[in-house]
């Protein structure tokens, strides 16, 4: 039998799709958790070393990417409620800006990642080897975290770059907004876990 | 509607599309296929697991003792354990029998995500590929056991890296799965089919999914840790550089212990199904058993340290995980009561799955018994990884998980082919897979009491008794699945055509014929009664 002759008949449930994607998103948290885990119980561990590390941080870098990720977050909620309303042209053009933002946020990262790399501040280099346990763990979690964040990021602007392109052709709209909604959910998430990030590395000192 | 209604329609195993032959199957996003292509992957990989675990057993036999290098041992342990968790216990009842029956049960036409559905069991064999490549690619098979344990498997010059890797693909179908059947259960109900309506095994699964969903991830994340700390050391897991090995140990039971209970609570939902339907009357206790799955889940979720009493942790953390531990006995003990007084009283028709049932429960309680005893710290530290450990579990994840899934095989074989086995074959294999399965684990229990390691490749020659006891135990296990396994392929061709309720079940899935159609109902039943509501309770 075909997949056509085995779909279940023209079943549509928008609930059932985001209480989905909300399910997903418990289970995207419960990963972070256990970084999150982690990283608890080395701070409370290295107390001194982690306030230290912490300063090696850009804090001012920091807190940028967190205003352009927070306005990207707020341009996908924009383009969201563009596509509710049926405006099509603005929907592009916010969900345009989010990209964008995202890219930025991306770029501004791979600086602040290129300096860690060229101060010898990452696992396996000779300099980081030199310094007290607590700080080789700190930077250790920091790529980690920052990682596995940056991998949702593009992620998430894949997503959204696929929406886009749904959407400029009409195949999101007023009458089925739901898969641009759950993108939106996705790009929320990968937000709010740099919340998170930003205090725990950049405001550690 | 009626089963009549749907006589003359083409089932669920006949294509009507224009694909053909397996390339129908992998395509189909029929819930009941994807359960039948679970089923069938699940329990080649079984088979694979049992050889491996038949070749371990013949190496501590007396005279085979230099058969094979104590490395290829190591390998051999791994690859048993890998194989049967990972592929076998943790996916198996869920994603074989869940998906096949909980869409029915609930009086659904599929699964909320049919083609994520698919996806899942892509994602499955995907892993095992990619588990199976650890075994015979690059510098050979993982020989950490399967708990890949630091700081060993940080060092260890084996295919490490890609073997975590397949359990971490693993999870993802397990993940997916688990908000598949949440949502189907809370979207699909059949009108009327209130949650104290629902047959016992779509609780149990419900408790699982929430499970999978919660545990899964840790465990994910700590594999991806374990890959990072190999290839860039990044330091978290190794004392070196300050990081803490206790850490992976916490980490990954706090999957891996709630992951038991992903194994064992499918099962005891199956066999809540097959008790009432065997004794022609209502469980004993439905809220009771329903709400224990809860709280097995919940609190199957606090008691991951036990796992690690001799690993240093601090006299308070032991003494409140020992007591977690004993907790999680009280809603299973509720279960097996409420099973027994489900016996009490019951108009017993002893069948193949009910010998099967009752076995689970048996076995299960010795391995679960065996596991209070451990959940005391000082029995513990004396039996910490010793052939008890083993033997215990093995009572529990193959005396439960293993015949519960055996019971649900032999209940649902009609109902899924359409075809029914030869019962006496069956009673025939039953023999030998009872007494070899006693021979070899409560032997191994004793072994582990007089002070057998486990995972040691030589034992001392005053364990030489033990061992062969075992080894001859284990050949009689191997007999009796592969007669149960020969017994069911050759009804498969062979068999007389089912009935579509060969048991006299009141459950949805009885109503249908065997095999059932395509999106499983021509219209979607209403439900007026609890589950296990027989008609002779009308008259009485």
């Amino acid at each position: 039998m075909t997949a056509s002759s085995h779909a279940p008949a023209v079943h549509r449930d928008d609930f059932a799709a985001k209480l989905g994607m909300w399910l997903f998103l418990v289970t995207e948290m419960v990963l972070f958790g256990g970084l999150f885990l982690a990283y608890s119980y080395m701070r409370s561990q290295y107390p001194g070393d982690f306030h230290r590390a912490g300063t090696e941080l850009n804090a001012t870098l920091g807190v940028t990417n967190t205003v352009v990720l927070l306005t990207s977050s707020l341009t996908v909620a924009l383009s969201i409620v563009a596509v509710q309303r049926g405006e099509r042209r603005r929907a592009l053009a916010f969900l345009g800006t989010t990209l964008g933002l995202g890219v930025v946020f991306l770029t501004i990262k791979s600086i602040e990642w290129a300096a860690k790399f060229h101060h010898g501040l990452y696992p396996g280099a000779a300099h980081l080897a030199t310094l007290p346990h607590g700080e080789q763990v700190f930077f250790g979690l920091y790529f980690t975290m920052t990682g596995l964040h940056g991998l949702h990021v593009i992620a998430g602007l894949g997503v959204l770059a696929y929406m886009f392109r749904k959407v400029a052709r009409g195949e999101i709209g007023p009458e089925r907004p739901l898969l641009l909604e759950n993108a939106g959910l996705y790009w929320h998430l990968v937000d709010v876990i740099w919340i998170f990030l930003l205090p725990l590395f950049y405001l550690a000192a | 509607m009626s089963a009549l209604d749907m006589a003359g329609m083409p089932s669920y195993l006949e294509n009507t599309g224009p694909r053909k032959g397996l390339a129908a199957w992998l395509t189909s996003t029929d819930h009941k296929r994807v359960g039948i292509l679970y089923l069938v992957s699940m329990l080649s990989f079984f088979l694979v697991g049992v050889g491996i675990g038949f070749m371990m057993r013949l190496v501590q036999l007396t005279p085979f003792a230099n058969l094979i290098t104590a490395k290829t041992y190591n390998a051999l342990f791994t690859v048993h354990g890998v194989i049967m968790i990972f592929l076998f216990v943790v996916p198996g009842l869920p994603a074989a029998f869940g998906n096949f029956f909980l869409p029915i049960l609930i009086g659904a036409k599929d699964v909320a995500f049919p083609r994520l559905n698919l996806a899942s069991w892509y994602f499955y064999m995907s892993g095992a590929i990619l588990a199976m490549l650890s075994l015979f690619t690059g510098p050979g098979a993982p020989d950490t056991g399967w708990t890949f344990y630091v700081p060993f498997s940080l060092h260890t010059g084996t295919n490490v890296s890609l073997a975590v890797f397949a359990a971490f693909v693993l999870g993802f179908s397990s993940m997916l799965t688990g908000i598949n059947f949440i949502t189907t259960i809370h979207r699909l109900r059949a009108p009327g089919m209130t949650w104290f309506r629902m047959p016992l095994f779509s609780w149990s699964i419900y408790a699982t999914s929430w499970i999978q969903l919660l545990a899964t991830p840790i465990l994910a994340i700590t594999l991806v840790l374990v890959i990072l700390e190999r290839v860039f050391g990044i330091g978290i897991f190794d004392p070196a550089k300050g990081g803490d090995p206790l850490l992976y140990q916490h980490l990954f039971w706090i999957y891996s212990h709630p992951a038991v209970y992903i194994m064992i609570l499918p099962a005891m939902g199956i066999i809540s199904e097959i008790l009432p339907t065997f004794t022609r009357r209502p469980i004993f206790g439905y809220k009771a058993i329903a709400f224990s799955s809860l709280s097995i889940a919940g609190v199957g979720s606090l008691v991951w340290a036990h796992h690690m009493f001799t690993s240093g942790l601090s006299q308070f953390a032991i003494m409140l995980f020992s007591l977690l531990t004993m907790i999680v006995a009280v809603p299973s003990a509720i279960k097996v009561f409420n099973w027994v007084s489900t016996l009490y009283k019951g108009s017993i028709d002893f069948q193949p799955p009910l010998l099967f049932a009752l076995t689970f429960i048996f076995l299960f309680c010795i391995g679960g018994l065996t596991g209070v005893m451990q959940g005391a710290v000082a029995i513990d530290i004396q039996v910490h990884d010793t052939y008890f450990v083993v033997g215990h579990f093995h009572y529990v994840m193959f005396g439960g998980t293993g015949m519960a899934f055996f019971a649900a095989l032999l209940y649902w074989f009609p109902k899924m082919t359409g075809r029914m086995y030869s019962k006496k074959a069956i009673y025939a294999a039953w023999f030998p897979l009872f007494i070899g399965f006693n021979t070899l684990y409560f032997t191994m229990l004793v072994l582990g009491w007089m002070g057998m390691p486990r995972r040691y490749f030589h034992h001392l020659p005053r364990f030489n008794t033990g061992h062969d006891i075992a080894t001859v135990g284990s050949w009689f296990l191997v007999l009796g699945i592969l007669m149960l396994f020969g017994t069911l392929i050759h009804a498969l061709f062979k068999g007389e055509k089912a009935e579509g309720n060969p048991w006299g079940g009141v459950t949805l899935e009885w109503t249908l014929p065997s095999p059932p159609i395509a999106e499983n109902f021509l219209e979607i039943p209403t439900i007026t009664t609890g589950p296990y509501h027989f008609p002779q309770e009308d008259q009485a």
